[in-house]
């Protein structure tokens, strides 16, 4: 598949060169997957999906746009490149869209990443369905229960990139998840709480039993929960809730917010952001991981790069167009897998330490604004008294700046989860501000 | 508020520009619905789409990034009772579409084969005002539209740094068949103007953005329409540099008119669409003729509206779409139906079956929700309170359907002390529990208004354009993320 691909993108760069461009960078990317939704005791949903896109982008007569297109029947591709190409030349010249100069692609090298797992081949609907029974079985385990939605979803994708500049390569991955999202009575409440669980390899998840198992206990964690009074105090997070609560950070540390100002962290870069408990550093090697890389979208050859250093900023995110802005050289314009450097202690040990904090384990809509580093959230969770859960809590919010907050951390956990690529562990923070009754 | 109706297109018009399309009759598309009932099943459907994107984008005064994007393809479903097999093709010949049948026939126990009705076409309304056609208008007729806002940006304030302006149109044709012999046909356009700025005031910045989006063309946004959405954003912008978290904890909020109907759709919308009620995973669910909510809060959610982004003239299951009544004079009337959950509840159908496309499964979702008015004015409704919060702008919001906690964030808004507003405030989530919070609506005013953003509605992954509204209205208390805490 990888060699099709790749013969298609190279193609689609001679397309559009015979249209008129002068550069040209095309994706081609194939995907196909299954997914099977398990309710009542039943198959609910079996949704079948195999796709093939092509994009490209163009650079003609200093100008710059982007194309992507499904449809390759007879002559479709050749007008639609046609179109795009006019369609380019019909904007204002940007002196600072070129395709990537060689150099940042010098060093590309194959490098094994363990991303495929090919006994995912042999997943049939019969499998599926028992995963999916595992997970509602033990998901619905308690007379409380309302019932539960249950899910198998497996892909296998590969994508080339292949560009006038002599750039050429492809991946491919294949990846599983499972999990359940599990209603229970609690008075006039349907409380709902889930577990999913992904990666690139069946093998290296925990089992549809363990994790319904995990789904039933959250939702049962959430009965009888409600809001405590507004106070400061300290703010535990789980791993899923660290994960979403910096990963927002890292939009905040790219060359493009930076370019347009909008980014509290724009004049960091060798300054101190945050407590020097929070090292991140980027590593798109990572093995049997669905997030590692070798090569961005715009070609730039990968290497690990430290983000934070004891709360130093090291690194923003550098993309070709943003960074030929602001002077800098590109580093590559993703994130890949996230590594926190690892306290050595587990959320157990660190509650025991920190006596009452309000433990986070989820989040309900909220928003930061990244120019100022203002955010604002809602949650659930638990408050914790002497080291242990007293009382679920919900329906509060908790309001601050990053700039601050990153500072106010205090400690970091050992216990990402196993199969993250934004691996955060466990976090404690202090005086936070808590808004509730 | 009343709906506005235009006269209703002949439905061959669009049928027939489908079948064209995508190069098919109708002999085949029984042979596909055939192959999708051969292990028999209650019905079938097939959804074509063909979408072409456009967009083009101004920076550092600049337009020089465009995009284009065609996604084509069909969606086969077949339902057994409360199940769904689901397949797609994007080459739209007959081997790979009668795989994808087959494929999504699966889900059958293996019955005896049906046989598809015979096709009709059916009529549906024109809710989509366009001077022209999307594809009409050329991208060199979008170039002075982004130019001339960033000109208005610029010249709004000199604090004003940085501007980014986009704009985007699509053109999605959709046909859909089902194997009760419906034939229905609807192009559906969709044109976005967006605005982000960053302004810096003595060294401090501040950004803001906001977008004016329908199914309308480019004739919409007139020169004035332009200058309002500017100066609107500017002047939010400045004030944000005033703008402070409000205090922490339980206040009584208004709502202004506009906008604040996003409480509407994360409080009551989502927990009304009846795949969760039916499942009992909705804190809505057997509530319909209970009373929710005082006698003045009448909740809509209606596909007619037209020009809207959650117009609709026809749903992805090709149920006519209808003005649906949620609550009325306080009483829980109907939830959000598609044809699964209608035929389990025994009802009609409110054709909210919406999909994001042929890749996707239908389910019930909201088009257009909105309260109607009510007897009050929104100064009554301020001068009743003597320490709370106005709520303006809104970034976006969520809900947990079996809690029914749920939450807005707020961009601007304003600080009411004795019946007075008196500082402006930025940046804040609120968060309430749907039921309560219906049930505390005090007062509602006659002031209702549909807002023109982009909003676009996020479930199960799949992502459709609605649109919201609401007059100014009063809930008695929900909580105020804010700072200040002791």
């Amino acid at each position: 598949m990888r060699n099709e691909l790749e013969e298609r993108a190279a193609q689609a760069v001679q397309l559009a060169l015979d249209c008129g461009a002068d550069d040209c960078m095309a994706s081609a990317s194939w995907g196909r997957s299954v997914e099977l939704g398990w309710h009542a005791g039943a198959v609910e949903k079996i949704q079948e999906s195999d796709g093939l896109q092509l994009s490209v982008r163009l650079f003609v007569d200093g100008r710059y746009s982007a194309h992507s297109t499904n449809d390759f029947a007879g002559d479709r591709l050749k007008r639609f490149l046609t179109d795009a190409v006019a369609l380019a030349r019909a904007l204002e010249p940007d002196p600072f869209r070129k395709i990537l100069p060689e150099e940042f692609f010098a060093d590309l090298r194959e490098v094994q990443l363990d991303q495929v797992d090919s006994s995912l081949a042999h997943l049939d609907r019969e499998r599926r369905m028992q995963i999916a029974g595992e997970l509602a079985a033990a998901a619905e385990a308690d007379d409380g229960v309302i019932g539960s939605n249950c899910m198998v979803y497996d892909y296998s994708a590969a994508s080339a990139l292949v560009g006038s500049n002599g750039f050429r390569a492809s991946r491919e991955n294949t990846s599983l998840w499972y999990g359940a999202e599990v209603s229970l009575r609690d008075g006039d409440r349907r409380p709902e709480s889930s577990r999913y669980v992904g990666g690139t390899h069946a093998a290296d998840l925990p089992s549809p039993g363990e994790t319904g198992a995990e789904a039933l206990r959250r939702v049962k964690a959430r009965v009888g929960a409600h809001k405590v009074a507004s106070h400061k105090g300290t703010l535990v997070l789980t791993p899923e809730a660290a994960t979403s609560f910096l990963g927002r950070l890292m939009g905040a540390l790219t060359a493009s917010a930076v370019q347009q100002k909008r980014t509290f962290l724009a004049e960091s870069q060798g300054k101190r952001i945050a407590s020097p408990r929070l090292t991140l550093t980027d590593d798109p090697f990572r093995t049997r991981s669905g997030a590692s890389r070798a090569y961005d979208s715009d070609g730039v050859a990968l290497t690990q790069r430290p983000i934070v250093n004891e709360g130093v900023l090291e690194n923003f995110y550098v993309d070709a167009y943003y960074g030929r802005k602001l002077g800098w050289a590109p580093n590559g314009n993703c994130t890949t897998n996230v590594l926190f450097a690892h306290g050595d202690r587990d959320s157990t040990a660190l509650l025991a330490d920190v006596g009452n904090a309000i433990l986070v384990d989820s989040w309900l809509g909220g928003n930061a604004n990244m120019t100022s580093g203002d955010f604002s959230f809602g949650f659930a969770g638990q408050r914790i008294e002497s080291g242990t859960a007293v009382e679920p809590v919900t329906e509060m919010n908790i309001t601050g700046n990053y700039a601050s907050l990153l500072n106010q951390l205090v400690a970091v956990g050992n216990d990402p989860l196993p199969w993250s690529t934004f691996r955060a562990p466990t976090l404690v923070f202090e005086a936070v501000d808590f808004a509730g009754s | 508020m009343k709906e506005e109706k235009l006269p209703d297109v002949p439905a061959a018009d669009h049928v027939r520009e489908g079948l064209d399309l995508f190069d098919i009759d109708e002999l085949q598309i029984r042979r596909v619905l055939g192959a999708a009932l051969e292990r028999g099943a209650d019905f079938a459907d097939l959804y074509f789409q063909h979408r072409g994107g456009r967009s083009i984008g101004l920076e550092d005064g600049l337009v020089s990034r465009a995009s284009s994007s065609v996604d084509r393809g069909v969606g086969v479903r077949v339902v057994v009772g409360d199940q769904t097999g689901y397949a797609y093709s994007e080459r739209l010949e007959m081997e790979p579409m009668l795989a994808a049948a087959r494929t999504a026939a699966t889900i059958a126990a293996g019955g005896s084969a049906v046989a598809p009705q015979a096709m009709e076409s059916r009529t549906v309304p024109q809710l989509y005002p366009l001077g022209r056609p999307i594809e009409a208008v050329s991208v060199e007729e979008t170039l002075p539209l982004v130019q001339r806002v960033e000109q208005l940006a610029r010249a709004g304030d000199a604090s004003v740094e940085k501007v980014s302006v986009s704009w985007g149109d699509s053109d999605d044709r959709v046909l859909l068949a089902s194997s009760d012999g419906d034939l229905f046909g609807d192009r559906r356009p969709m044109t976005r103007l967006a605005l982000s700025i960053t302004c810096l005031v003595d060294g401090e910045r501040q950004t803001n953005s906001s977008s004016l989006a329908g199914r309308r063309g480019i004739e919409w946004y007139t020169e004035a329409r332009l200058k309002e959405f500017v100066e609107d954003l500017i002047q939010r912008t400045l004030i944000l540099f005033e703008a402070r978290r409000p205090p922490a904890g339980e206040l009584p909020v208004v709502l202004a008119a506009g906008a604040s109907g996003i409480l509407l759709h994360e409080a009551v919308g989502h927990g009304m669409e009846a795949d969760f009620t039916r499942k009992g995973m909705s804190i809505y669910a057997d509530q319909i003729g209970e009373k929710v909510a005082p006698d003045d809060v009448t909740i809509v959610d209606s596909g007619l509206h037209p020009g809207e982004r959650g117009a609709l003239a026809v749903d992805d299951e090709g149920q006519a779409t209808e003005r649906t009544a949620l609550v009325e004079n306080g009483v829980m009337r109907s939830y959000i139906h598609d044809r699964i959950s209608a035929r389990h509840y025994g009802v009609n159908p409110t054709g909210s079956g919406r999909r994001q496309s042929f890749r996707h499964v239908p389910m019930p979702r909201m088009r257009c929700t909105y309260m109607e008015n009510g007897p009050r004015t929104r100064e009554e409704i301020i001068e009743s309170i003597d320490h709370g919060v106005v709520c303006e702008n809104f970034q976006n919001g969520q809900v947990q359907i079996g809690a029914g906690d749920f939450t807005f964030f707020v961009k601007n808004g304003w600080l009411v002390e004795n019946g007075k507003v008196t500082a402006p405030i930025k940046d804040v989530n609120i968060i309430g529990n749907g039921p309560e919070a219906i049930r505390r609506i005090q007062m509602v005013a006659g002031d209702m208004k549909l807002d023109d953003g982009g909003w676009t509605c996020g479930k199960e992954g799949q992502s459709v354009p609605v649109s919201q509204g609401m007059p100014t209205v009063l809930v008695s208390k929900l909580t105020v993320g804010g700072s200040h805490a002791e």
